[in-house]
């Protein structure tokens, strides 16, 4: 049954000559045996973190949001930044799962679970910067229209700032709904053949009694067709209503139309970094080599290089346009405020530029790309890039507005918005150890639907097709 | 619910299932359902399965949202509570468009998943009965609903002249009902005993 043909030049994406029962066994493995010491000590640093940031929010809530370095000017400073990384980590799941679905690119099979997770954990982590900027978070439902006993005052649905709560909250649901709509078969394949009851039980109930039978296997294809197709344009909105929260307003380094674009493709660049990271991890402590193949990882090489290229073209074009326009505050702000390296952020804007335009260009090299310690290494650099990148945006259009005399403030950050930052990372990894240690990091009844076209095993047997005329290939195989 | 009789077969390959599921069929047998670990396309359509209308259950869920966003943002803004934002129109469609696109995606989304979930009988604590264990994990279970007259050995022995690698007979209940797993009996477990 070949009801898909792959051509013998393309890479198999499941090493090994493995049948379906191996496929279950080995990503089923981790979930089943007793977590390693590694998995303990990454836990035990990313839940101290996690505390370190509740104790640093519990600080925001008791004394209010004084306790950052937030000034006059600069009144968004680590948090909206922290959020817009949060929010741009959090595309590459989606991304992966639902973009690259419409494609048909059969390598997001061995990465989209762990993908589609790290978009759920990362929104996670940025929905929490705007919920505590708020200060007064008691009054965080004021964000939500409905019927209220104060006029009824609506929300303003003209303002950017409330697109953001509807595309996040949307984002979130629907990034969830997907991955664990995936997660119901692998959930069933770990209950039936779980070997103690307690596993045996919360797995059951987890796996909402699926059985596998050909019509739900039928509906389920057509939901994540048309959640795939959903998620395509969602995601492509999300970090463009993000980049609204900036691009309409009339602040010189924010006032651009390149927004939009420049944004999606800084947050697919910095997602697929994320995602690497993770990946190269779980390859490595889960021995999963044989299904996150480098193949794969060469793959997302390419995106970040190519993503990384056109967030390169989106800053040249910023500078030029910066000259181009003689507007003088745009040209003060590009000019002077960022691409001055003697600047007082100077340092952030070439440290972004370092990191998201020159380093990556390694990548057009088969050799780098193909390179594990390279893309690990790279995979962090592009993060710290991109984390610069946000800074610079808010914090240099800033710290120097219309008025003179409020210039001399040089925004750094206290303890307690580190604090939060670092906590967010606690909650991030928490998360992700849990998901690691309890779910099924690669889906499980994907590989296998993809095992006997792209399987090393299975490869060299196509090879009689390769010869047989399309009409008798069809009339042979094709039901 | 009444109890039902089934002969199970199990196939270890899905290119035996095919051509096996065709010769039931012709035989005149009613297959209740095959158990995959994976969706194997195509296999719909050789049990003569109709398409799903799960997609243009969407599409209404979509235009409920479209709507729904649409109609409250303009009856908040130009009858209940008409803002004045820099003298700009109260009916101010293209600033609506975010919030609109982002509730037609949700409402789509959220329908189709819990139609998906009613339609399949899918809910936490639901319990089905299981034909095979290893029907989620490598095996293509192919069970055949019996009536007073079908002879049950025959059928065996059909299957598994057609490639089953496995057959039984079972009694079942179809629908699902609440429960808990655990109290299954754990086949896999003895396989792998056996194995081990």
């Amino acid at each position: 049954m070949h009801l898909k043909y792959e051509s013998q030049l393309r890479e198999p994406l499941v090493y090994g000559d493995k049948n379906y029962h191996q496929v279950t066994e080995d990503i089923v493995r981790p979930i089943e045996a007793k977590p390693t010491r590694l998995w303990y000590v990454g836990f035990y640093i990313a839940v101290c973190l996690l505390l370190f940031g509740v104790y640093a929010i519990y600080r925001d809530v008791t004394y209010g949001i004084g306790q950052w370095n937030l000034n006059k000017t600069v009144g968004w400073g680590w948090d909206i930044t922290n959020f817009v990384w949060w929010v741009g980590i959090g595309h590459a799941g989606t991304l992966i799962s639902a973009i690259l679905l419409l494609f048909r690119q059969g390598w997001r099979t061995g990465v989209n679970r762990a993908a589609e997770a790290m978009t759920i954990f990362a929104v996670m982590c940025a929905g929490q910067f705007p919920i505590w900027h708020m200060g007064r978070v008691w009054m965080a439902f004021f964000v939500l229209p409905y019927p209220n006993s104060r006029g009824p005052l609506w929300v303003n649905f003209n303002s950017p700032l409330l697109w953001d709560v509807f595309a996040i909250s949307t984002y979130f649901t629907v990034s969830l709904l997907f991955w664990y709509s995936g997660l119901l078969p692998d959930f069933a394949t770990i209950r039936d053949r779980a070997f103690t009851k307690l596993r045996k039980r919360l797995y059951g109930v987890a796996a909402f009694g699926w059985t596998g039978s050909t019509k739900h296997w039928q509906r389920h294809e057509s939901l994540s067709l048309v959640l795939a197709g959903l998620s395509t344009p969602l995601v492509l909105s999300v970090h463009t209503i993000v980049s609204f929260d900036f691009a309409t307003s009339v602040i010189p380094g924010w006032h651009t139309t390149i927004f939009p674009p420049y944004f999606v493709a800084g947050a697919i660049f910095s997602g697929f970094a994320m995602v690497q990271t993770l990946m190269l991890m779980i390859r490595k402590i889960f021995s999963m080599e044989d299904y996150i193949t480098v193949g794969h990882i060469e793959a997302m090489n390419k995106v970040i290089v190519l993503t990384g290229s056109i967030v390169g073209v989106a800053y040249l074009t910023e500078l030029f346009m910066g000259w181009y326009s003689q507007n003088k505050y745009e040209g003060y702000t590009f000019w002077y405020s960022r691409a001055n390296l003697f600047s007082p952020y100077g340092w952030s804007y070439w440290g972004m530029m370092a990191c998201n335009v020159l380093s990556p260009q390694i990548f057009w090299f088969r050799k780098m790309r193909r390179n594990l310690f390279v893309t690990f290494f790279m995979s962090i650099i592009v993060n710290i890039g991109m984390w610069f990148e946000r800074f610079v945006i808010i914090v240099t259009s800033l710290y120097r507005d219309y008025l003179p005399s409020s210039w001399s403030v040089y925004y750094s950050p206290t303890i307690w918005e580190i604090g939060f930052y670092a906590g967010t990372f606690g909650l991030f990894f928490t998360c992700f150890f849990l998901f690691a240690k309890y779910f099924p990091v690669i889906a499980i009844a994907e590989i296998k639907y993809v095992l006997k076209t792209t399987g090393e095993g299975y490869k060299g047997r196509m090879e009689g097709i390769e010869g047989e005329k399309l009409e008798s290939f069809v009339h042979e195989h094709a039901h | 619910m009444a109890k039902k009789k089934f002969v199970v077969g199990c196939f270890d390959d899905e290119a035996v299932l095919f051509p096996a599921v065709k010769k039931v069929r012709t035989a005149g047998y009613k297959i209740h359902d095959v158990y995959t670990p994976f969706a194997v396309h195509g296999l719909d359509h050789a049990m003569g399965l109709r398409e799903t209308s799960l997609h243009t259950a969407g599409f209404i869920y979509g235009i409920t949202g479209t709507t729904t966003a649409l109609s409250c943002i303009s009856w908040i803004f130009t009858k209940d509570w008409p803002l004045n934002i820099g003298g700009k129109p109260h009916f101010a469609l293209p600033a609506w468009v975010p919030i609109t696109f982002e509730l037609t995606v949700l409402f789509a989304a959220v329908g189709m998943v819990l139609t998906f979930c009613y339609l399949c009988q899918l809910a936490p604590f639901v319990k089905k009965h299981h034909f095979h264990a290893r029907a989620t994990d490598d095996l293509f279970v192919m069970v055949i609903e019996c009536t007073d007259k079908t002879n049950t050995e025959d059928l065996k022995g059909f299957l598994a002249s057609n490639g089953a690698i496995e057959t039984d007979i079972q009694i079942a209940e179809e629908g699902w009902w609440l429960g808990h797993y655990d109290k299954d009996e754990m086949r896999f477990e003895a396989k792998q005993t056996v194995a081990a």
